[in-house]
């Protein structure tokens, strides 16, 4: 039974070697979006463009100006006439503008209140609510400033002191990587897998491998060893990429690195089994593929989007996406360690997603041609 | 006579893509079922956080700044801890977001009138919600601040800052998302359809008779756009009338304007299918192909992450990318009125995608086929 087994693997891996698609696949793939994406995918807003409606130029307004171009976060624009940026605004140019009254002066800082007015572009609702705290920021940081240059601080009743733990500088890098990770093995593990059996089942060569004497479970098994194996080779190349040229720090250990991404691996690989098992054709395996494991684990991760702010019934179709579990497993091994809290439920899912897909698979797949 | 061959041309691709239930399902429900799934699930506001919460103080004061938590939307889980140790253990096993820790000398310092400090705890693991989160907490100290001081006659802000944010008042995501679904739902069909009705064709053989009709290389690629064409015409129809009705989202501007620009757009996405169809030999290449366009194409498209943020060189190439172009258009025709004037700067570099690839991909398979 070994040896039939053995040779269903070599002969899986045999084709994986002779068509250079799945070696695209599994290692060109992973270099080119991790690169693609780590560098393109950031929500770290620095160099938002900025308008200053300065309406008339005074000491006082040349600071709070001089405030908003010294600021990382922003590249400023300044201008007399509010109208001439709010063109600007509309074609998406300025992702927000501030109007500076003519009338702030000295007396502004003796209890008189004259407001600044902010406008952001709610077009793009996160960008606007980041550039709508960052204003908030640097004006705070401006008052207490010119408070103090006057000689009398400010003292808020309550201060609030923030402490990021496990990524003090907030770099979105650090935590868009690990999820870029999972991302981009869903989309190998699954389409590894979605496509080698529709083919076989479109070219005819399913009946071949029927007649042998190879059980279920030694074709399965010989479809997802291969496959398994490529997997795991392209995780070590995501993870190495990861490391050392996004320099994103890895603080769980390296076993259950392994761990977890080998049984991530088997359910991804069972899913695209269990795809290309009821599709039977190319085209449509693809598809699915596209739609149920890309987009889900895109948009259903909880790699960008927060799982908890999702409406029950979305999160509940969350715990079917083996990358929600990845996500989280791969963001707490890379940046705050070995969690066994966070690890083992979310293996537990995982392993359960498989065992579902495997069984299914299997059951489909009985040794018959309808 | 000309235009009867292309007529029963376009008839037999449509039929091509239709006869086949698995293809016509894999077309019509997924679309549909994804687009209210992620206009609910991709939402960056953050809510039903879990705080937790650390009162060493312990008195009317700090309660008083706490319930202000309670009563917020953003906060439905407020978990108690009693020691600083738990802190820890919570925020590593993501049992909560953010930690406050209120220390002993809170209420004694604030009657004393000087800066009581209150420390927050967030999980950089999820920076991007922790941001938010810290800038939904900044708001809740700063009103209570801003009564504290009022009740007490003490010195007010001496000016203030009005944020309004035009287009998306409230800054709902889902004004955002879901006219960015009409481009991303309507580039996956338009991509597939066109892509794998060519390999598929290619690998049956039945290519070459298509060949040795009468028909001219350019009424074949006619015969294969028409389809993707109107499918996605239809599909991008059906998400508008949803998006107005179902969504309630705004629709600002002109519907000619709407119409012209997914016209635009689709060619622009099918003359990248065609491309694609005619550089790859079989199905499971121009699977490949689709996926390796389609992937970044939509994580580089400003549709979860901004453009802005990307470095110099990468910005200008998602000038190619025709989903960054449609994502200005659509969410400018519904939230922005956008007019002519302005929808022509997005206009003409989709024109300039769809005048590229669709000669290119004619001049590709003319010569790769005779």
């Amino acid at each position: 039974m070994m040896r039939r087994l053995r040779a269903l693997i070599r002969k899986e891996f045999l084709q994986v070697v002779r068509d250079p698609s799945s070696i695209a696949i599994a290692f060109v793939m992973p270099v080119v979006l991790l690169l693609l994406f780590g560098y393109g995918v950031s929500l770290d807003a620095t160099n938002v463009r900025l308008g200053v409606v300065v309406e008339r130029a005074t000491p006082d307004t040349q600071s709070l100006l001089d405030a908003f171009s010294n600021s990382r976060y922003f590249r400023v624009d300044v201008a007399r006439h509010r109208a001439d940026l709010e063109y600007g605004l509309v074609a998406g140019q300025y992702k927000g503008i501030v109007v500076v009254p003519a009338d702030l002066n000295v007396r502004a800082l003796q209890g008189q209140t004259a407001p600044i007015q902010v406008i952001v572009d709610g077009s793009d609702p996160n960008t606007g609510a980041l550039v709508k705290g960052y204003v908030q920021g640097v004006w705070q940081t401006w008052l207490a400033h010119e408070a103090m240059v006057r000689g009398r601080p400010l003292t808020a009743p309550v201060t609030l002191e923030t402490r990021v733990w496990y990524n003090p500088e907030v770099a979105s890098r650090n935590f868009l990587v690990p999820g870029l990770v999972a991302i981009i093995m869903t989309l190998i593990g699954t389409l590894l897998t979605a496509l080698v059996v529709a083919r076989e089942w479109e070219r005819g060569t399913m009946e071949a491998l029927m007649s042998t004497p190879a059980t279920v479970v030694e074709l399965l098994a010989g479809k997802l060893i291969p496959y398994f194996v490529l997997g795991l080779g392209s995780m070590a190349l995501s993870v190495a990429m990861a490391t050392m040229l996004f320099e994103v720090p890895l603080r769980g250990s390296l076993l259950a690195l392994t761990g977890v991404s080998a049984v991530f691996l088997a359910a991804a690989l069972s899913m695209g089994l269990f795809i290309s098992t009821i599709a039977r054709n190319q085209f449509v395996a693809g598809q699915v593929a596209l739609i149920a494991a890309f987009l889900p684990a895109f948009i259903l991760s909880g790699f960008v989007f927060e799982i908890s702010s999702m409406p029950t019934v979305v999160q509940w179709i969350t715990y079917l996406v083996p990358a929600r579990y990845f996500v989280a497993c791969l963001q707490t091994l890379f940046l705050t360690g070995t969690v066994g809290a966070v690890l083992w439920p979310n293996i537990l899912g995982m392993v359960a997603i498989a065992t579902v897909f495997l069984g299914l698979t299997a059951r489909r797949t009985r040794k018959r041609l309808d | 006579m000309m235009s009867a061959r292309i007529l029963t041309l376009i008839r037999k691709e449509l039929l091509a893509v239709w006869r086949d239930k698995r293809s016509r399902m894999v077309l019509i429900v997924p679309p549909l079922v994804q687009l209210f799934i992620f206009a609910f699930a991709a939402t960056q506001e953050v809510r039903n956080v879990t705080l937790g919460v650390l009162d060493q103080d312990r008195t009317r004061q700090s309660r008083e700044l706490l319930a202000r938590f309670e009563g917020s939307p953003t906060f439905t889980h407020l978990l108690r801890l009693e020691d600083e140790s738990e802190i820890a253990t919570v925020v590593d096993g993501r049992e909560a977001l953010a930690v406050l820790h209120i220390g002993p000398d809170f209420s004694e310092r604030l009657l004393a009138g000087k800066s009581a400090r209150v420390q927050m705890i967030l999980d950089g693991r999820r920076s991007n919600a922790a941001l938010i989160v810290q800038s939904y907490v900044g708001e809740i100290v700063a009103n209570f601040n801003a009564e504290w001081s009022a009740a007490r006659g003490l010195e007010a802000p001496p000016t203030v800052l009005v944020a309004r944010a035009w287009f998306n008042p409230n800054l709902f995501s889902q004004w955002a998302i879901v006219p960015g679904l009409v481009a991303i739902l309507t580039l996956l069909v338009g991509l597939v359809v066109t892509t794998l009705s060519v390999a598929r064709e290619r690998e049956f053989g039945t290519f070459e008779q298509l060949l040795v009709t009468p028909l001219t290389p350019v009424q074949i690629m006619a015969g294969k756009t028409a389809p993707a064409l109107l499918i996605g015409m239809v599909e991008g129809t059906v998400i508008l009338i949803a998006a107005i009705w179902a969504f309630d989202i705004p629709f600002t501007s002109s519907l000619a304007l709407f119409y012209l620009a997914l016209f635009v757009y689709l060619s622009a996405v099918i003359g990248i299918g065609l491309f694609i169809s005619a550089l790859v030999q079989t199905q499971q290449q121009a699977i490949l192909g689709t996926f390796l366009f389609m992937v970044p194409a939509i994580l580089l498209s400003g549709f979860a992450t901004p453009i802005e943020n990307m470095p110099e060189w990468l910005q200008i190439a998602t000038q190619a990318n025709p989903v960054r172009h449609f994502l200005v258009l659509v969410r400018g025709l519904f939230l922005k009125d956008m007019g002519w004037n302005l929808a022509v700067e997005s206009l003409w570099p989709l024109a300039l995608i769809a005048a590229l690839t669709l000669p290119a991909a004619a001049w590709l398979f003319r010569h790769r086929l005779y």
